[in-house]
């Protein structure tokens, strides 16, 4: 659990900062909107955190992003009819794709690095070879309703955020939670304690291909169709996975700091914006707060910090056990 | 890994160079298929009537793969050291304005030291940043990289500097029939490979790589070592990109990003058969890879396949060799 704790100390820090700079952001809209975009990064980086915490990466989300709201934009091509079996199709395709990720990974025992960097490679060349080179098409209003539109106030990508959300959570509390973070601490014992270290595994990309299926539905809607949309977002979910608190190497870490970690990514894009920083120093500002983050949770205390902080963890709260690895 | 540290010294060393061909060597199934790969090119192309090993052919395949292969060789030494790095490619295009502004006001010896300075320097902070602060290598490099881009984005819009045309004949003269950017590709190799297989800090780099906890145990300072391979590195990023500013006449600020320098080197050095986890392969196995990537390329051009289903066979190529090197460790 304590490792968890800043990375939420940063996001109220920064909630705070663009509160002050614009006031529009305490009133209902003005924060949904703010949900409302950091919601595919936020979807991403949870579909990121079940592999990174069973101990591999998926460098290929970025281009599985670009590659389905391509295909979707030319299959639909603009016939509402379409709208629905596309977006099975697309669930489908992304749960393919990560299904092909874990069974390279875990059965022919390849680096996920290499894997899903291969991947990235298959996906990008494919789906423009298949286009031509440029994205054709058009996606629908149905389609599009999902990133742009809303249920009355609340935008419908913030509810499929909280589905999302909840959904994670509880399956990290359920069996196959303990199984992965399992997996990723030790594989070795976890197989040993009976569980089923690949299937684990291949769950845990199947899961990120279908993150990344959502993600791709969602920015399809906000952002339109370009061959631009899913650039960098691998190693934007990666960072915010990172910064939420979890280790590279699995094991340690919660779904819910990952998360939270994409709204911080989100949140400082934003003030970065309100502050009139331009785009060109957005990414230094992004490499510097990312290896200070990593670099202050991971230095070690002190001896007397660290013994002031166990004796008042012992007296003043009740370890949970749900959260001891975290 | 671990017989490195039991013989830290050779005791045959007439013979340990060609162990790099031997059978057990990790660098032996990247030459036989690039030797399978260059006979099927040159069938190819025969029956298209051209000339595999024509002099322009074999000349461009060794210009075009030089820039790759210096960067992919500093890539294989922190790769081996257990260690990563994501910030070549833009360090490349850092370097390339560097190289050409400075060279256009003081001319090109201050320019090459200022360019080994610069590289020198991010390879420091890499080395640092991971073995000082504890940051994970990949997110300390792409962190560094990262703000390596926002200095590059905010302050060039385009390419800039110039290269005087004594310093240009770096990128395309020939000593023969051999470019001058392949001997330096190949100098670099073999200063690498002299280091990894003669050298005290060579011997440090696979046991740090093996087993850091190991490596400490037994004595080797493990954080000099990870920072050495990492300026290291940088370095031959640096050399990289005075090649390319060379060639191009110019720095120019996505140089290094367009050209892919950071996975593609990674995707060479593993495809050289070098353990992504560290500790195994060698110099050896990452020119292999590079020749190979570019063998495949000139194979794409004469049978004028679209670039795009270039990079999925690409992405098959280097899956399907990787499962193939588990494989046979699997089988051992």
């Amino acid at each position: 659990m304590r490792r968890t704790l800043p990375i939420f100390g940063v996001l109220a820090v920064l909630l705070v900062a663009i509160a002050v700079a614009n006031p529009y952001f305490l009133e209902l809209p003005g924060f949904l909107a703010f949900v409302k975009r950091a919601a595919p990064l936020a979807i991403l980086a949870a579909g990121q955190y079940f592999v990174i915490v069973s101990g591999e990466f998926d460098l290929s989300v970025g281009s599985l992003v670009t590659a389905e709201v391509v295909i979707a934009a030319r299959l639909i091509d603009g016939d509402p009819g379409a709208t629905w079996p596309v977006i099975a199709l697309l669930l489908v395709l992304g749960a393919l794709i990560g299904l092909v990720n874990g069974a390279v990974t875990t059965l022919l025992r390849v680096p996920s690095f290499i894997t899903t960097l291969g991947m990235m490679l298959i996906l990008a060349g494919a789906v423009f070879l298949w286009t031509g080179g440029a994205p054709r098409g058009a996606l629908t209003e149905e389609f599009r309703t999902f990133g742009r539109g809303g249920l009355g106030p609340v935008p419908w990508s913030v509810l499929i955020l909280l589905a999302v959300v909840t959904a994670v959570v509880l399956l990290m509390r359920a069996d196959f939670g303990r199984t992965l973070v399992a997996t990723g601490d030790n594989p070795g014992a976890a197989a040993l304690s009976g569980v089923r270290v690949p299937r684990a595994k291949t769950i845990a990309f199947v899961l990120s291909g279908l993150s990344a299926a959502v993600c791709a539905i969602l920015l399809g809607g906000f952002a339109g169709v370009s061959a631009q949309v899913g650039q960098g977002l691998e190693f934007q979910a990666i960072t915010a996975v990172v910064l939420g608190g979890v280790v590279l190497g699995g094991g340690r870490g919660s779904v819910v700091a990952a998360i939270a970690g994409a709204f911080t990514l989100e949140a400082l894009f934003t003030l970065l914006n309100l502050y009139g920083i331009s785009g060109a120093l957005e990414s230094a500002v992004q490499g510097v707060i990312l290896i200070a983050a990593i670099a202050l949770g991971s230095l070690t205390l002190p001896a007397w910090a660290a013994r002031a902080r166990t004796t008042n963890a012992t007296t003043h709260t009740t370890p949970d056990p749900t959260h001891a690895k975290g | 890994m671990t017989q490195e540290l039991r013989t830290p010294v050779p005791k045959t060393p007439t013979w340990r160079g060609l162990r790099d061909v031997g059978a057990d060597s990790p660098a032996r199934p990247v030459y036989l298929s690039l030797l399978a790969l260059t006979v099927f090119a040159w069938i190819l192309f025969l029956t298209d009537g051209g000339q595999f090993f024509s002099q322009v052919n074999t000349v461009g395949i060794l210009q075009r793969s030089a820039a790759l292969g210096i960067v992919a060789v500093g890539q294989t030494l922190v790769i081996l050291a257990g260690s990563l790095d994501l910030s070549v490619a833009f360090l490349i295009s850092l370097v390339s304005l560097v190289a050409a502004e400075t060279m256009a006001d003081y001319g090109v010896l201050p320019a090459i030291g200022a360019v080994l300075a610069v590289s020198a320097l991010v390879g420091l902070v890499n080395g640092l940043v991971i073995t000082r602060l504890k940051v994970h290598a990949f997110i300390a490099t792409l962190g560094i990289s990262l703000i390596i881009k926002g200095v590059l984005d905010h302050r060039y819009d385009g390419p800039a500097g110039s290269v005087p045309e004594s310093f240009q004949r770096l990128g395309y003269d020939r000593i023969g029939p051999v470019p001058v950017s392949a001997l330096l590709w190949a100098a670099i190799a073999f200063a690498a490979w002299f280091l990894l297989r003669r050298t005290p800090l060579g011997y440090r780099i696979y046991a740090v790589g093996g087993d850091p906890e190991v490596a400490r145990l037994s004595g080797v300072r493990t954080d000099r070592v990870v920072v050495a391979a990492h300026v290291l590195c940088a370095l031959c990023a640096g050399m990289a990109g005075l090649l390319l500013a060379a060639r191009l006449g110019a720095g120019a600020p996505t140089v290094g990003s367009d050209g892919g320098y950071d996975l593609e080197s990674i995707a060479a050095v593993v495809l050289g058969g070098t353990a992504l986890a560290g500790g195994r392969g060698g110099v050896a196995g990452t020119v292999g890879g590079v020749l190979l990537l570019a063998v495949l390329d000139s194979v794409f051009n004469q049978l004028e396949i679209n670039s795009f289903a270039k990079d999925v066979v690409r992405g098959l190529v280097l899956v399907a060799a990787l499962a193939i090197y588990a494989r046979r460790r699997l089988a051992r």
